[in-house]
């Protein structure tokens, strides 16, 4: 079976721009969680968020690149952007018929499609519409396809090209559907990733109604607290990743440099709730088992975990029971940890950032903390490194995550020469 | 160890060309135009799924939960596994999986309550609007309902997902899942998603049904919006013929997507990648072009949007005239429902050997073998779908006859 490598990260997250600001701050341990900014949050019951502070047109993008793209499609092509470049892929010199994008987003242009509906309802008092007073170039907005669109016009990729929308399992979800489309000879290159901008009023609130988001707002640096026994939900977050995922040989012959191989990836579904998990964590479970099949690995063979790790007190728990279901003793002997302490939860980008974290970890043997973890909660009991990074030399990372719908998706990246 | 083999064994339509498949086929034979009015907005006509009563299909708890194009998927995935007499309760639940298309999503749902926050505050805002408007609302629906409990996955591609949607359900069979859902539903008529769309060159602004979608002639003026969609069920082969299948419609036997990647909303002037996208579905499926039985093509609607799918045509037919049929004529353009639906047609060509027609075509288009009535074939054995989504998608599969 063909194999598929990753050779160029971008990442743009809450606390710094690009891939190595992101890496010290995941490894520094210090949440970027503030006050909303964007809007007053007052009215609210959640009032903190992960913010990116983030300059589109120092980043390169044009005035009307800027006035066309919503928040996530800008978010996904400074990350594609970096990541490129960071692969040293020469796309003039590629054959651009076999590269494709698989772009993960859980809500797409949320914030464009409630800003101009705000405006041509007037605050909300008509229910009928006039398109006179809306932007133009809003139908991309609706069907956020027009993301890879983007990407694909951007660089001229002419491979296979979709949104990935699997709620908040979209980002390892995309980045899953490039592995397949690579393995199975349907594109050489994929620009993979996710992006979400969900930092918006409508998206706030719905939160709000279900209590899955933290109403601690007094405290935004230690709102996100995973694992802990203080936790009171996730902390709202924004960002985006994007890989170069590419084809073993392909990467091989012009001398790229790989960051790691995605040796396992398998998604399942609970059946159960859309927003509730069952404490068991059978599926998810499942899911790991599977790409550690993928990968013909044993559990022992894992050296971190990048856990889902939202802090709300059912993923905790259920997650936990996941990795001693799949994992047995080694669940309590292998480094994991929860970035959304740091840059809170993104929902579909997430996963991708979290991957790119397990890329890095590979690379560079050192594991981020999860922040804010003071108190664990009983039951969530394994090493989930708590406030302070630690050395590992890890050779095969897993990554989780779970999502409204009830999916849950595990993916395994092996640092190269390492897969069986 | 044999290759497994993705089959299409139920088909669920809720369209404006009917509920249930035996409702859908009769209509599209008889060409009926079943686009209507619509108020409000500069689009004037959609088709629309008349007749559909939500409460058969979705009870009062989940109503609530749920937007209508969610109401779409279930009806139709109850459709297609009573068509395929297929009964998920009687197979390991991570034997099942659901790929959806997605497009505009709950946008009615959306409205709805970012309308109550800005106008009665946060507290008036629905418990499930987190789970009623996203783009995997149907899947995660569907998944739970009839527990799905393998990969589910959600693809965006605009009016190409439905294909997309497909070959990732060929795929999940071919690596040894059992049965997958797929296909897509879309409702795309609440106030601020014509509006959405009233802003866009592409969109017809006829007021008379007959004139208001005419893909290919020298005329056209646009697409009509519609709604609605198709699930299909997706077997085994092998599966699918030892458990006596009632219909093995057809053979999913090649697929292939390209992008035009050359404008965020126009489509490339020379149409090289929507061929590619034609001949690798065609070379998957071990076919050559000549083996290609009838075409259901995009039908974008307008001037020269089709011109491209003409020339396209020519480059992958050569100077033969294959038969082409654009049945979405009948009920307007579904976004991301649409080449779901396009499949549903194709797969029951191949069953009955009759080519659904393309309506209100008018005057004849050159070199373009245009169904313009219902045909009756024999020895149809391999169907092209097509499907072109808004940016550039450009998306092809080949179903065969079995």
């Amino acid at each position: 079976m063909r194999r598929a490598v990753v050779t160029g990260i971008g990442v743009l997250a809450p606390g710094g721009v690009g891939r190595e600001e992101f890496w010290s701050r995941i490894v520094d341990g210090k949440p970027a969680v503030r006050r909303i900014t964007t809007f007053d949050p007052s009215p609210f019951r959640s009032q903190i968020a992960a913010e990116v502070d983030f300059d589109a047109a120092a980043l390169g993008l044009t005035p009307r690149e800027r006035r066309r793209m919503d928040r996530f499609v800008q978010f996904a092509t400074v990350c594609a952007d970096e990541a490129l470049a960071d692969s040293g892929l020469d796309l003039e010199r590629s054959d651009r018929d076999r590269v494709g994008v698989s772009l993960g987003s859980a809500v797409g242009a949320t914030i464009s499609l409630e800003e101009e509906y705000v405006v041509a309802s007037d605050h909300g008092r008509e229910w009928q519409v006039d398109h006179r007073h809306l932007r133009p170039f809003l139908y991309q907005a609706l069907v956020p396809s027009s993301a890879a669109t983007e990407l694909a016009v951007r660089y001229g990729a002419h491979g296979p090209a979709a949104v990935v929308s699997t709620g908040c399992t979209s980002g390892i979800d995309a980045i899953g559907r490039a592995l397949q489309l690579i393995q199975d000879g349907e594109a050489d290159v994929m620009i993979a990733g996710a992006s979400d901008a969900p930092i918006s009023p409508i998206t706030v609130a719905c939160f709000d109604a279900i209590r899955a988001t933290t109403p601690a707002n007094d405290d935004p640096e230690g709102a996100s607290r995973p694992f802990d026994a203080g936790r009171q939900g996730f902390v709202l977050g924004e960002g985006a990743a994007v890989l170069v995922v590419e084809e073993l040989e392909h990467a091989r012959k012009r001398g790229a440099r790989v960051y790691c191989e995605i040796t396992g990836y398998a998604a399942r579904a609970n059946g159960f709730h859309m927003t509730g998990l069952r404490p068991d964590g059978v599926e998810l479970g499942e899911a790991i088992v599977d790409a550690l099949g993928q990968a013909r690995l044993v559990p022992e063979d894992i050296g971190y975990i990048s856990a889902h790790g939202s802090g709300t007190k059912q993923n905790d728990r259920h997650e936990s029971a996941a990795y001693k279901r799949a994992l047995g003793e080694h669940a309590r002997r292998v480094p994991i940890s929860s970035i959304k302490s740091v840059v809170g939860h993104s929902l579909g980008a997430i996963g991708s950032i979290e991957m790119a974290a397990c890329a890095l970890v590979l690379e560079r043997g050192v594991v981020p903390p999860t922040a804010n973890l003071i108190t664990p909660d009983p039951e969530c009991d394994l090493d989930y490194t708590p406030l302070v990074a630690r050395e590992v030399e890890a050779r095969h990372a897993l990554s989780a995550g779970s999502g409204f719908g009830g999916f849950q998706s595990a993916m395994i990246f092996s640092v190269p020469g390492a897969a069986a | 160890m044999s290759r497994r083999r993705a089959v299409i064994t139920g088909l669920g339509v809720v369209a404006p060309t009917g509920i249930g498949v035996s409702e859908h086929w009769e209509r599209s034979l008889a060409g009926a135009t079943m686009i209507s009015r619509v108020e409000g907005s500069p689009i004037k006509l959609a088709g629309q799924v008349e007749g559909f009563r939500e409460e058969e299909f979705v009870d009062s708890k989940l109503r609530v939960q749920t937007d209508r194009w969610t109401w779409f998927a279930m009806a139709a995935t109850q459709l297609a596994l009573a068509d395929a007499a297929f009964d998920p309760a009687r197979e390991s639940p991570s034997d099942l999986s659901v790929v959806t298309a997605g497009g505009s999503g709950g946008n009615a749902f959306g409205q709805r309550e970012i309308q109550a926050l800005w106008s009665r505050g946060p507290r008036s805002v629905s418990a499930y609007q987190s789970i009623g408007w996203f783009y995997a609302a149907s899947s995660g629906q569907l998944s739970i309902r009839h527990q799905l409990k393998g990969a589910c996955g959600v693809l965006v591609a605009d009016a190409a997902g439905g294909i997309d949607a497909l070959r990732e359900a060929a795929r999940l069979v071919r690596r040894g899942t059992e049965g997958v859902l797929t296909g897509g539903t879309e409702a795309p008529l609440s106030p601020y998603a014509l509006a959405c769309q009233a802003g866009e060159e592409t969109v017809s602004r006829e007021s008379d049904p007959a004139r208001a979608y005419r893909p290919f002639a020298p005329d056209a003026n646009g697409y009509v919006p519609a709604e609605g969609g198709a699930i299909l069920l997706v077997e085994e082969r092998e599966s699918a013929l030892g458990r006596g299948a009632p219909s093995v419609y057809a053979e999913i036997a090649g697929t292939a997507s390209t992008h035009d990647a050359h404008h965020i909303t126009d489509a490339a002037p020379d149409p090289r990648q929507y061929a590619r996208a034609m001949r690798e579905a065609i070379a998957r499926a071990g076919l050559r072009p000549d083996d290609i039985g009838v075409v259901f093509a995009d039908g974008a609607g307008t001037p020269e949007r089709d011109a491209l799918e003409v020339v396209a045509l020519t480059e992958v037919f050569g100077s033969r005239a294959v038969p082409v049929t654009v049945p979405k004529t009948m009920t307007g353009r579904l976004c991301s429902g649409g080449a779901a639906l396009d499949l549903a047609w194709a797969a029951l060509a191949l069953a009955d050997q009759v080519i659904p027609p393309t309506v209100n075509a008018g005057a004849e288009v050159g070199g373009l073998d245009l169904v313009r009535e219902a045909r009756t074939v024999s020895g149809l054995s391999a169907a092209l779908v097509v499907a072109r989504g808004s940016g550039g998608f450009n998306s092809a599969a080949v179903l065969t006859a079995v």
